[in-house]
């Protein structure tokens, strides 16, 4: 992460990002208690619905007033090919600035990356990244050994495909994780190759609390690329063994988002570096 | 993570530690900072030293937020069709954009929709007393500050607090600049200040003169056009008026593409004249004064409908007011028109009421504080103005990092005292500096600042106190 803030903006001045229509999926707790709103990003490929099966209604049940929405181009957002990693984490923004309150960002896989990108630009409570592709090489690296299939075409700008075995655990009950990956789509082709080659995100507004959690058997995101995530942000990942990279559709999906609110539930306090 | 619980007011009944060197009682607020305003400055104050770890009073004179754009408040100077003249990227605060399916130049309602929700998303207004007006600021040792306020309108008791620091953020455009003339108190017509004018029906069926050409002047010009049985514009001088769009898009931000490329201001201004040429045409065929000055060297005007209107004969430009008489005036040309109703929209004066002038380097009394960055005062490392700025674009970007800055100048007060005492010897050194090409010596033109130029000039005093240079 770059340590200089960038205040000349002059290509977002000048060229700002399309509005689009999009989706925001939400599970309100009946009664206000006061906590901060989650905003959950899911990951190229997914839209909001990922978030909708188990994650937003437990979060609400617990208390906090939950969203997801689709980045544009995914679910029920408008289509949109040429979209960049600016503007998704441009939608991210708009949406979490549209919420009531200060916001948490929670991203998901290479949403973990638009979350990073988006706290650049809006001062998030606090931020959780659950099994982030925050992209590189040494990520490219890992897909093509694992799914050399899925991951090849996405390099000439093809669909980046992940297959069952990345996404969830033997647990899952197959019926299940066919649905699920059936309802994949694809990311922008320039998005896609962005993973690679975008700059660093710049630093984040406010230095929020940030959590990285994710799984040693995940196999799309190394263990070891959760520790590097995580030492960006100054702490550990915390793990969640025996678990696919879809954590919030998993068989097990209730224990890492419980993990996410009782860190919540502390009020993790943002870094006051000088 | 912050709790939302905490109002941070100052409890009256607090226990008076101190007194004030003419011997008044003073509460203590330690390390809290003190923001006057809760206009888009004084929110965005609020709102970056809170994010930084200060504790905030803001002090707040009407009942509501939004300063100028609140149309409630009796100072406000916007009128009904008050539309933005900065595009939304260049007007909305860089962390919390404007919703993107807004218009490119939304309505004044809309801003202050903004600035309360603003002032909601991050919890400012449990930092607000409303109804409560600053009426002394005086500093006290070890560079703190007391505070004195009483209730709007000057009902209830004085109260002094002392404070670590103090944000100015009471805005430029309330108190009105009234030019003189001769025989102005014979004039049986209405006479008015911009300030007061509010609706079209107040023009409605009138013979109409509005004097000057800012934004509000051509504004109330055009309604003129459209609403009065006659409407005369005088200027001192001739102005390019430039269209909100050009090639289809909202013309700062072409301008700024152009920027962005660092082209040269000559060559974006012979860039300028040439589209306008070819697209506006000669603006003396349309009987306006030619321009004595190159474009961007007053404060741009962004209005697409004066010239269309001059176009259409519902506004005839003339020259300056000479004098007036009872029963009309007098133009420097020696015409003389009769106009019922006479609108000044001849702009406003920065006002500091609670402030010794020389605070912020006044000395003369001339009402034109000589600052760095138009934000900090030499000689007073915990004061900083919010907001004194005319931009060639939107303030509000201009505001919040301006804010930025000095929130992360008073943390490193505390944790790298050398940094912060040598960003104050920098004020000292460079009050006054300017932030923009050549401009025309004119009222207004003091504190008008070139975003780019400006920004710049924060972004480097940023990355100087972090040391990240
Ligand atoms: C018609 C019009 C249109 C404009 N359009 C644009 C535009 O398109 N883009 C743009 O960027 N700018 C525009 N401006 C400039 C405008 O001044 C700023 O946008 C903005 O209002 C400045 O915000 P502020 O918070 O600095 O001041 P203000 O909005 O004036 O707020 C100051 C606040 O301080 C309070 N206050 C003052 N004195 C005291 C005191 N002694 N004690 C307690 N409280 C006090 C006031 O009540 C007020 O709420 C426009 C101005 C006008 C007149
Ligand atoms: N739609 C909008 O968003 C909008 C609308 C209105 C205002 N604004 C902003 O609000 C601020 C104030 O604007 P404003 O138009 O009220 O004021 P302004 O920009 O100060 O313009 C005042 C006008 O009156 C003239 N003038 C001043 N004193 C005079 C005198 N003694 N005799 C004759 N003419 C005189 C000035 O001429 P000189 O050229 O000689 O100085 C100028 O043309 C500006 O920042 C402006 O951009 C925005």
């Amino acid at each position: 992460m770059s340590e200089r803030v960038r205040v000349m903006r002059g290509r977002e001045w000048a060229r700002p990002v399309r509005p689009v229509r999009r989706e925001v999926l939400a599970a309100t707790p009946e009664l206000e208690e006061g906590r901060p709103p989650l905003l959950f990003v899911p990951g190229f490929g997914h839209g909001a619905w990922a978030f909708a099966e188990h994650w937003l209604g437990h979060a609400a049940g617990r208390g906090f007033p939950a969203y997801a929405l689709s980045l544009r181009g995914h679910g029920g957002s408008d289509p949109a090919p040429e979209a960049t990693l600016r503007a998704y984490a441009h939608d991210v923004v708009q949406v979490a600035a549209g919420l009531p309150r200060q916001a948490v960002l929670v991203g998901h896989g290479a949403g973990a990356l638009v979350v990073a990108h988006a706290l650049a630009r809006y001062p998030a409570r606090a931020a959780v990244l659950v099994a982030p592709v925050l992209g590189g090489w040494a990520t490219f690296g890992a897909a093509l050994r694992r799914n050399p299939a899925g991951t090849l075409p996405a390099v000439f700008g093809g669909r980046l495909r992940l297959n069952r075995r990345q996404l969830f655990s033997r647990e899952l009950p197959d019926a299940d994780a066919r649905g699920y990956v059936s309802r994949l789509g694809r990311a922008g082709r320039r998005a896609q190759w962005q993973l690679l080659t975008h700059a660093d995100p710049e630093p984040a507004v406010g230095r929020p609390p940030v959590l990285v959690l994710g799984s040693p058997d995940d196999r799309v995101v190394p263990a070891a690329a959760l520790t590097r995530a995580a030492r960006r942000y100054g702490s550990a990942p915390l793990l969640f063994p025996g678990m696919g990279h879809d954590l919030m559709l998993d068989a097990r999906w209730r224990e890492p988002i419980d993990a996410i609110l009782d860190w919540l539930a502390k009020d993790p306090a943002p870094e006051h570096r000088p | 993570m912050p709790t939302s619980t905490d109002p941070g007011r100052p409890d009256p009944e607090a226990t008076t530690l101190a007194l004030t060197r003419d011997g008044r009682p003073v509460s203590d607020r330690g390390d809290t900072v003190c923001v006057i305003g809760a206009g888009a400055s004084g929110l965005t104050a609020i709102k970056n030293l809170k994010e930084h770890g200060f504790g905030v009073d803001c002090y707040e004179r009407e009942t509501g937020v939004g300063g100028a754009w609140n149309w409630r408040h009796d100072r406000s100077p916007v009128y009904a069709s008050t539309h933005l003249i900065s595009s939304r990227p260049f007007t909305q605060f860089p962390d919390f954009p404007m919703p993107d399916d807004w218009p490119d130049y939304p309505h004044h309602s809309q801003l202050l929709s903004y600035f309360e929700r603003y002032a909601d998303h991050f919890d400012l207004r449990a930092h607000i007393w409303f109804g409560t007006e600053v009426v002394r600021v005086e500093p006290a040792e070890g560079d703190r500050w007391d505070v004195t306020t009483r209730s709007t309108g000057g009902y209830g008791p004085e109260r002094t607090a002392r404070y670590a620091a103090v944000v100015v953020a009471n805005g430029h455009n309330w108190s009105p600049k009234l030019p003189r003339y001769e025989g102005l108190e014979q004039f049986r017509g209405e006479v008015m200040h911009a300030s007061s004018y509010q609706d079209p029906a107040q023009l409605r069926g009138k013979r109409v003169l509005v004097v000057g050409a800012g934004n509000t002047g051509c504004d109330i010009a055009v309604e003129a056009a459209q609403q009065a049985a006659q409407c005369w514009h005088s200027t001192r001088r001739g102005y390019w008026y430039a269209p909100k769009y050009v090639f289809g898009r909202p013309a700062d931000q072409v301008n700024d593409s152009l920027l962005a490329l660092r082209v040269p201001r000559r060559v974006r201004q012979w860039l300028y004249h040439w589209t306008l040429r070819l697209t506006v045409g000669d603006l003396t065929r349309y009987g306006l004064p030619k321009p004595d000055h190159r474009v961007y060297e007053t404060h741009p005007i962004a209005n697409s409908q004066l010239v269309y209107y001059v176009g259409h004969g519902r506004i005839s430009p003339v020259p300056d007011v000479a004098r007036f008489d009872a029963y009309g005036v007098e133009l420097t040309d020696g015409r003389r028109i009769d106009p019922e109703l006479v609108v000044f929209a001849t702009g406003y004066l920065p006002r500091f009421e609670f402030l010794d002038p020389k605070v912020l380097g006044d000395d003369g009394g001339t009402g034109r504080p000589t600052l760095w960055l138009h934000a900090f005062a030499p000689g007073h490392p915990t004061l900083a103005v919010a907001g004194l700025l005319q931009p060639d674009s939107g303030l509000f970007p201009l505001a919040h990092w301006q804010m930025v800055l000095f929130a992360r100048l008073l943390r490193l007060r505390q944790t790298r005292p050398e940094r912060a005492a040598a960003f104050a010897a920098k004020a000292q050194a460079r009050a006054g500096e300017r932030y923009t090409g050549l401009v025309k010596d004119s009222t207004r033109h003091w504190f008008e600042v070139g975003h780019a130029d400006y920004l710049r000039a924060v972004q480097r005093a940023l990355h100087d106190l972090e040391g990240s240079r």
